[in-house]
Order: structure tokens, then sequence, then C-alpha cells
């Protein structure tokens, strides 16, 4: 909890870093109606896997700095000292990484349902599926940012480690939306969601402590 | 019977060897660190003090031999396992883990907040007059130099109370004479209620000093 609180009073001291993956996300959705066209059909077709693409690549746009910052300055080896397994120490991050990149998101995403001429259920479902994906990917990312760390080419490693890993995520984060426009019932995906997302909670924290313990 | 074997070491270091590049680094390395003593770590850049203090506090692992903490030893066949009994020592390393865009207040109380050391702003800003750096405690660390971050890391140590072991990497460097002199008076104190102290330092004024004792790794490649 410490460290969550301090990683938040840090980002608050750099607004301009903080704001950046939420500002890629709001860019990144924006180009795609001017990349395919204003049909209203097809925007509305595409939107569920524009927005979850754009999410993804937002949340991998941090990652980076997640353990760098703290590798560099030592502040990371006095983590360590203090708890030599440092699974709540991956956890804290994981949860500052998400309060900072997939909270920001929840709240930017129906905005874009909005844009893209969505149906207001589907929206709420979009909103559902982002709830339980994009924690994954801070968790998921951690182990990726905690096994690059002190690598030169860090950043498109972390890319290389993490992206495949969270194609599930994708998978029924956009397939709940789409199944949703089908008109059949988005349970199944939102349940095999929330099954990843309690797997990630088990094993990731375990998996970016040992990588941590590795790196250093 | 002589007084060692009734008074225990705070650290045992038993036959330590370390690989680095292809090479050993040192190899076949033993030696203790009694209460209310300093152990002066001497050598030229490259002779492996910085890693063997990692090895000594956990964050590194040794490839042979084995560092035992306190009166009831670790086993040192688990390599790479940061003991139990190092929860009371303190490590302050070449860089001084201090954030950036945190103040100098806020940065010492999350470090003795996170080792479960008095972390109040009252405590720690005592910390801070200790080593004369009080009056930046409301700057941010970023706006600091090298000497008073180094000052800023160090007043940690004037939280400490228990009679641990302080383990310094280059504890002097960037300082003045008079923050020098302030982590000397630290120090002592320390010694006086029966804590050790493992260091390196390239400044040579530590040889007047009480009950010191020096670890020269030059000397140990060399025969």
């Amino acid at each position: 909890m410490t460290v969550v609180a301090r990683d938040l009073r840090i980002a608050r001291r750099r607004p301009s870093e903080a704001l950046l993956p939420v500002i890629f996300f709001v860019v990144a959705c924006s180009l795609f109606p001017l990349g395919v066209g204003p049909e209203a059909s097809t925007l509305r077709q595409i939107a569920p896997g524009v927005v979850w693409v754009c999410a993804l690549l937002s949340a991998m746009l941090s990652l980076n700095a997640m353990y760098a910052a703290d590798h560099a300055d030592g502040s990371l080896e006095q983590m360590m000292l203090a708890e030599p397994f440092p699974v709540a120490l991956a956890a804290a991050k994981a949860l500052a990484h998400w309060v900072l990149t997939g909270l920001p998101l929840l709240v930017a995403a129906p905005l874009f349902g909005l844009l893209f001429g969505m149906p207001s259920d589907a929206i709420g479902v979009l909103m559902l599926t982002l709830m339980l994906g994009t924690p994954v990917l801070s968790l998921l990312g951690g182990v990726g940012a905690a096994l690059t760390l002190g690598l030169r080419n860090g950043a498109v490693l972390v890319l290389l480690l993490v992206l495949p890993l969270c194609i599930p995520v994708l998978i029924f984060g956009a397939g709940a939306v789409a199944a949703m426009d089908a008109g059949l019932t988005p349970a199944g995906h939102l349940y095999l969601l929330a099954a990843l997302l309690l797997l990630a909670l088990l094993g990731a924290p375990l998996a970016t402590a040992a990588a941590l313990r590795i790196s250093i | 019977m002589n007084l060692k074997s009734e008074i225990l070491p705070l650290l045992k270091v038993d036959a330590l060897g370390y690989q680095r590049g292809g090479g050993w680094l040192f190899r076949g390395l033993s030696f203790e660190v009694m209460p209310s003593q300093m152990m002066w770590l001497r050598g030229q850049n490259g002779t492996g003090k910085t890693s063997l203090l990692r090895l000594v506090v956990g964050l590194a692992r040794a490839d042979e031999g084995s560092v035992q903490w306190g009166a009831g030893t670790m086993p040192g066949a688990m390599p790479g396992t940061i003991f139990g009994q190092t929860a009371n020592a303190v490590y302050v390393g070449h860089s001084s883990a201090l954030k950036e865009d945190l103040t100098a207040l806020e940065s010492l109380q999350f470090l003795a907040q996170l080792h479960g050391r008095p972390s109040s702003p009252t405590e720690c800003a005592a910390a801070m007059r200790r080593l004369d750096i009080y009056q930046r405690r409301r700057q941010l660390v970023r706006t600091l130099s090298q000497g008073q971050r180094r000052r800023v890391a160090l007043s940690r140590l004037a939280l400490e109370s228990k009679p641990s072991l302080w383990v310094l990497d280059e504890p002097y460097e960037a300082l003045d004479t008079h923050g020098v002199s302030a982590l000397n008076a630290l120090l002592d104190a320390h010694q006086s209620r029966g804590g050790s102290v493992l260091l390196t330092s390239h400044i040579p004024l530590l040889e007047q000093a009480a009950n010191c004792r020096v670890l020269d790794l030059d000397a140990r490649v060399a025969s």
C-alpha cells in the first residue's frame, strides 16, 4: 500500500507523463474513423475491436517504466531488501499501473462507444469487458517489465513478450461485444475474461516476484 | 577460551566466492564482523567491493561459500536467499534510492516506512537535522545536489536504534567535511550501542576510528 500511494503521488507530480497512455488511447481511437471512412455501419462493427486494440497498446506504452525508474535509482533494491520475495510489491505495482492506465480508459471508452455509434447496451458490455480485462494487462505486463529489467532493448522486448500473452484477453473482450451485437448472450465471454483475471491475479505476482529476483 | 567464542559475530562470511565475466572476482573469502566493530573494505576499482556488499545483504547470489547473519546462523546452502536476519540491517548502496519527484522528506519517509522504521514527519525531520539537511526537506530531490542527496540518504541511519549491522557502500562519497563529521558521529553512536559497520571507502580517514579493522581485497588478489 505504501508503494501504491507513492507511485500515485509521483504520477501526480508528473501529470504529462501520467496522462500519456490515455491521450494515446484517445488519439489512436479517433484515427480509425478517418482511415476507415465515416460509414456508420462499418464503424459500429469495428468499434469494439478498435477500442480493445487501442486499450491494449496504450497499456503497453507505460509498461517499461513500471520498474525501470525504481531500478535506476536504487529504490527497487531497497524494496527487495524489505521484502525478500516481493509478491506484494508486484501486486502493488500492478495495481498502481492499472489505476494510472486502466481506470482512465474505463472513463474514456464509453465516449468512443458513442462516437462510433454503438448501442447503449453494447457500451455497457464493452465497459464490463474493459473492467475485467485491463487489470489482466497490467498484471501480465508486470511480468514482462520485471523480466526485461536492465536490458537495453527492454521497451521493445516487453511488447514482444507481453502482447502474445494478451491475445486471449483481446479475443474475449472484443468477442463479448460482437456476440452482443449478433444477438447472442455475452455471458460466456465475460466468464472467460473473469477466469483469465483470476488466473492472472494468482499467477502474475508470483511470476513477477521470481523475475525480479533474477533481474536484480 | 578466548572472548570470541562468547560474543557471537553479527556477520560471518565463510569461504565466499563470486564469479564475474568468466573469472573469479574473489574466492575463499572469510571474515567475521563482531558487535561494535567497524570493518573497512578496501581495494582498487574492480576488486569486488560493491559485489561483496551486495552478496552480504543478499541482493546477489554467491557461487561458493556462505553468508551467515546473527547468532542463529542461517544455512548458506540457499544461495540468493535474503535471510530474515537482514531485516534489522541497513544497506545504503551506491545509488541513494531517492525518488526525483518526491521531496527529500517524503523520500526519507517512504524508505523508513518500507523498512518498518519510525516514519512520522517529526521523526524523519529530526533525522534530517542530524545531517544538517533539514532546511531542504521540502525541496524536490531532483533539485538537490549530489552531496545533499547523499545526506538525505544517510539520514536514514539516524532513524536506527538497534545494534544491527550497517552495510554502507561509499558513504563518504560527495560529502563535504561537515557531512563527513556528521556521518562519523552517527557511526560512533552506532558502535557504542553495540552495532557494527561494514563499509567501503577511498578516503583514508577511518584508520584512527575506534575498533576498526581493514579488509584489503588488493592484498588478497596479490597473495
